[in-house]
């Protein structure tokens, strides 16, 4: 068994280099996107492999689906067919990629041990009873590291901004050939498959707290349900001028922030939580930051454009 | 019996591969998008399902069976609606195409 292991790991890691070096050598752009999200899949497959499901979950929805669908969206803003890949100052390149590359492997292997010889994780492990959750990826990106998790929230947030911007100057005129009129078909599956979503995307929430899932992994799934009514015409347009598309995006980071003031000024720190209230703030911060996710997400990749529908 | 068992299961697993090869060869030999699309969904959706069937044999548990027959039919389901999907955007492409050619 052990034989058939490794020549599924190597064929794996075979499989993710050639994606790679591929997507970065094809000279059309669709092919290269879709070549992006292969690679996405096989990257999954191996954090599954290493016994990551949460990395695997993320990188399969996040990093593969909709990071893809956002690649073919600005493609087809930009209307390029093919890629100029730079040949100048290549070594220049290559010396900056090494540079980077070697400060984050010294930075990493310095994890493993920190002070008095405990490692990260053994220490991630030892806290995790005392975080209000009994899955350590979430007692780390919850409790622990909250502040980093706020923060990748409002970079959300900023991209959602960045894009109304770029988006009001670039508006293009409806174009027939890219939104066909929805078709009975894509409508009825997409009908069946949106509350299928819902409930996997709220088991992704609720078991974040015991098991690999948690806010991110959720709202893109959510996210997927949103684009996939929209684009089969079952939505309206997702405008920034609806109250629910402002109030759904907004409410995560502001929940977020307000608890981080609040145990500032009233209690230990910042987003230091009470002993007592942890869990439940933390259900509270994932639900809220599930929403904002998953609308902020679905905007992007599918928001404020003319009716495609009729 | 049991070693009829572990004779089904390889030729279930084995069939279900043969579909998995064809489908991705006529995907890269067939001339045009709809030929393309048929090899891709039809052996796809065979070959899943006779995968899954050799695999359900090997585990036996009623849990990992019915999840395993749930994968299939969603990705039937899905396989289905895109194979669709991208016929009737091909179709469209030919239309506009012989309507620009007709006008010169």
């Amino acid at each position: 068994m052990e034989i058939a292991e490794a020549v599924l790991d190597t064929a794996l890691i075979g499989l993710l280099l050639t994606m790679a070096w591929a997507t970065l050598h094809t000279q059309r752009m669709s092919a290269a996107i879709a070549l992006f999200a292969g690679f996405g899949m096989v990257l999954a497959l191996i954090w599954a492999r290493l016994r990551a499901p949460d990395l695997a979950l993320a990188e399969a929805a996040i990093g593969a689906g909709l990071t893809s669908a956002l690649l073919l969206r600005a493609a087809s803003i930009t209307r390029e067919e093919t890629i100029r890949i730079p040949t100048s100052r290549l070594w220049l390149r290559w010396l900056f990629v090494t540079a980077v590359f070697a400060w984050l492997a010294v930075h990493v292997l310095a994890l493993s041990t920190l002070d008095g010889g405990h490692s990260l994780p053994e220490l991630v492990t030892g806290q995790t009873p005392n975080s209000g959750v009994r899955h350590p990826v979430t007692a780390v990106l919850l409790n622990f590291r909250a502040w980093d998790t706020l923060l990748e929230l409002l970079v959300l947030l900023l991209a959602l901004l960045g894009f109304r911007q770029i988006a009001r100057h670039n508006r293009h005129p409806y174009d027939a050939d890219h939104h066909p009129a929805p078709w009975p078909l894509l409508k009825a599956w997409s009908r069946s498959l949106a509350p299928l979503l819902v409930v996997t995307g709220g088991y992704l929430l609720w078991r974040g707290s015991d098991d690999p899932g948690g806010a991110f992994q959720a709202g893109a799934v959510l996210a997927a349900a949103l684009v996939l009514l929209r684009l089969s015409g079952q939505l309206p347009v997702f405008r920034w001028s609806r109250w629910t598309v402002r109030l759904a995006a907004l409410t995560g980071p502001a929940l977020f922030l307000s608890v981080a003031i609040g145990s500032a000024v009233m209690g230990e720190g910042w987003l230091n939580y009470p002993d007592n209230a942890s869990t439940l703030l933390i259900v509270l911060i994932e639900s809220a930051a599930t929403v904002s996710i998953a609308v902020t997400l679905a905007f992007l990749v599918a928001g404020e454009e003319e009716d495609i529908a009729e | 019996m049991t070693v009829a068992l572990e004779g089904l299961r390889i030729v279930l697993l084995a069939g279900g591969l043969f579909f998995f090869v064809t489908g991705s060869l006529g995907l890269l030999r067939f001339p045009d998008t709809y030929t393309r699309l048929h090899a891709v969904t039809k052996a796809d959706n065979v070959g899943l399902g006779l995968l899954v069937a050799g695999l359900s044999l090997h585990s036996l548990e009623w849990q990992s069976t019915a999840l395993m027959l749930l994968i299939w039919l969603f990705v039937m389901a899905s396989g289905a609606t895109s194979a669709q999907l991208l016929a009737r955007y091909q179709r469209e492409q030919d239309r506009q195409e012989s309507a620009s050619n007709g006008n010169r």
